[in-house]
Order: structure tokens, then C-alpha cells, then sequence
């Protein structure tokens, strides 16, 4: 098992946990009762993925650790999540619309890895497929009927797919890591999911009356450990309980 | 922003294939999509239903609590509408 491999893994690990820990902030502060529900399954169905991920990556490392410590007891520079997921979550209406270009690409991603040698991965990617399917679904809903909508959601979310678009290129760029994962099979090259990723998204965006940026070169690097000012806040909120009281359980 | 209401929806949930389905609440929706959406979100965590049926609450038409006596009572006395006085042959095992 090579660090690389383990790396890599974490970066699929990483990225539910912490949409799943962004998303839990919405209990109890949705629009409606209905929302609410809805966001909060989302948040378990991701923190669930995150479990079975980080998991695997205990048992192959074979340090004597185990989910919760992975979780909890890393520090930020050991997170690999990208930046996206671990922006604040803003309105309801960027809230989804980050839930939508995120579901778009781990739909891609989860297909990929479906097939791949590793057969735990393998599992995880197709159980982790099905509860996607429905989080884009419901996303794309959203984006679709708040782009659409009056003039007031049009801006809100027209400013969202402003601000969020240009941390989606980190989702796509490759890098020794990746390049380690996929020589050896196990990895699947974020490049190639750029395409079927735009084909979900573009058709989306133009039925929510939406315009897509243009490119910039910013590349935001989450995924090598390097995040924004506002993963240590988040962090600090997931942690504290077992940094306060190591080991503890419910 | 419209201060208008979303419109209420009864649930149905149907919880196996060859059941029927049965009602289980109700929720608040704009349209039919985000109605079922929203029951599947409420209604069926737990592995409930493998159907879902919703009906716009104001489609439906109840009859009126106070024309109970009228309506009901009158089937109270009329046992032999029960299909309990036949004797049942030994082969038919469970009716």
C-alpha cells in the first residue's frame, strides 16, 4: 500500500465528510420542514459515504486507527477535500447549487470507480452512486426553479454559480497523486470526468436561465492539503468533542 | 417576496408490492415532482415504501363529521350484511 494510494483514497473520503459536516448546519435552519429533511438526509447519506471511505483507508494503512480518529483527529493540513465543499454554505440557494456541481461530478466519479479493481472501493462507489443520483436530482431541481424563477433567485443564484464556478476547476486538474492512482488502476483521472461533467451541468444551468463564467486560472488546492481560511473553523466545530474528550462514544 | 403558502399533500405509502397503498401525513409542496421528493425525504427513511402517491389535499372530498348519524348508523343493525353465517366447507383453510 503506498502512501499515494492512501492519499487518494482520502480525497474521496474527504470531500462527503466535509460537505456532510457543511450540510448539517442547515439542521434546523431549513426554509421549510420539508427542506430541512432533505438537506439533513443528504448530509447523513454523505457522512455515511465518508464512513465506509475512511474505514477502508484504516484498514489498509494498518496503523491501528480507525474512522473517527481519521476524522476527527487529523489536523487541516491533512485534509484532502477540494475547496468547493468546504466553503461556507451561504443562502439556500448556494447551498444547492454547490450540492448540485458537486453531485454532477461524484455521479461521474462514483460510475468510474464502480468498476475498479478495488473491490471495497468498487462497492462503496456503487451503494454511493444511488443516494447521488437522487442529491443531484434534488439539487438540480433547485438550481433549475431558483435560476428560473423571480428576479430575486435569479440574482441570488446567478451569484452563487459566480462565486462557486471557479473552485470547480480544482475538481478536474490532475496531479502526481492522481497520476500514481490511476497507473496502477485504482484511480480514475479527473480529467476525463471534465466532459460528461459539463454535459450534466451546461443543459441545467441554460434551463435555469443561468450564465456559466468565463475560465480563469485559479486553481484552488484543498485537495493537496492547502485550504481556505475557513476550513479551520469548520474543523474546529467537528473536532471539538473528541479533542475535548478523547475516545469518547455515545 | 410572495407570501403565498405552498399547497398541502397527502401521503400514500405503499410498503410492499401487492399492498395497497396506505395514508401516512401529509406535507407542504409547490408542484407533484417536489411533492413526492419531499415524501421520499420524509416518509421513507426507513425503508417504508417502495411506492409513493401524493394528492393535493384540497382534491380530496371528505364526508361531513356531523352527518355521521345519517351516514353510518343505519349500517349498525344489519349483522347479515357479514358473510358470517355461512358454514364453511373443511378445504377452504383460510378465508
Amino acid at each position: 500500500m503506498t502512501s499515494a494510494h492512501l492519499d487518494y483514497l482520502l480525497r474521496l473520503a474527504d470531500n462527503p465528510l466535509i460537505l456532510g459536516q457543511r450540510l448539517s448546519e442547515w439542521c434546523g435552519h431549513g426554509p421549510v420542514l420539508e427542506e430541512d429533511l432533505a438537506l439533513a438526509n443528504t448530509a447523513l447519506d454523505l457522512i455515511g459515504q465518508a464512513r465506509l471511505l475512511l474505514t477502508h483507508v484504516a484498514t489498509l494503512e494498518s496503523k491501528g486507527r480507525n474512522e473517527d480518529q481519521l476524522a476527527f483527529l487529523r489536523s487541516e493540513r491533512e485534509f484532502r477535500n477540494w475547496t468547493l465543499v468546504e466553503l461556507p454554505n451561504g443562502d439556500f440557494g448556494r447551498t444547492v447549487m454547490r450540492n448540485f456541481l458537486f453531485s454532477a461530478c461524484q455521479l461521474h466519479l462514483w460510475q468510474a470507480l464502480q468498476g475498479g479493481p478495488d473491490a471495497q472501493l468498487a462497492a462503496i462507489a456503487a451503494k454511493s452512486l444511488k443516494e447521488t443520483r437522487y442529491h443531484l436530482r434534488h439539487a438540480a431541481d433547485w438550481v433549475v426553479r431558483l435560476g428560473d424563477g423571480t428576479g430575486e433567485s435569479h440574482a441570488r443564484m446567478q451569484a452563487a454559480l459566480d462565486e462557486l464556478w471557479p473552485y470547480t476547476a480544482e475538481l478536474f486538474s490532475a496531479d502526481p497523486v492522481e497520476q500514481a492512482a490511476v497507473a496502477t488502476g485504482l484511480g480514475v483521472a479527473s480529467a476525463s470526468l471534465r466532459a460528461p461533467w459539463e454535459a450534466t451541468v451546461r443543459p441545467l444551468l441554460e434551463e435555469a436561465t443561468l450564465a456559466i463564467p468565463a475560465p480563469t486560472p485559479f486553481l484552488s488546492r484543498g485537495k493537496l492539503g492547502v485550504h481556505s481560511e475557513h476550513m479551520g473553523h469548520l474543523l474546529a466545530e467537528m473536532q471539538i468533542m473528541q479533542r475535548s474528550h478523547p475516545g469518547a462514544q455515545w | 417576496m410572495d407570501k403565498q403558502e405552498w399547497p398541502l399533500w397527502e401521503v400514500f405509502i405503499r410498503s410492499r408490492n401487492g399492498l395497497d397503498h396506505k395514508h401516512c401525513g401529509s406535507l407542504h409542496a409547490p408542484d407533484p415532482r417536489m411533492a413526492l421528493q419531499n415524501a421520499r425525504d420524509i416518509y421513507t427513511r426507513r425503508l417504508e415504501g417502495v411506492s409513493i402517491w401524493v394528492i393535493r389535499a384540497d382534491q380530496i372530498h371528505a364526508s361531513d363529521p356531523d352527518a355521521k348519524p345519517e351516514m353510518f348508523d343505519p349500517a349498525e343493525d344489519k349483522i347479515y350484511r357479514h358473510p358470517t353465517f355461512y358454514k364453511l366447507p373443511d378445504e377452504v383453510d383460510h378465508m
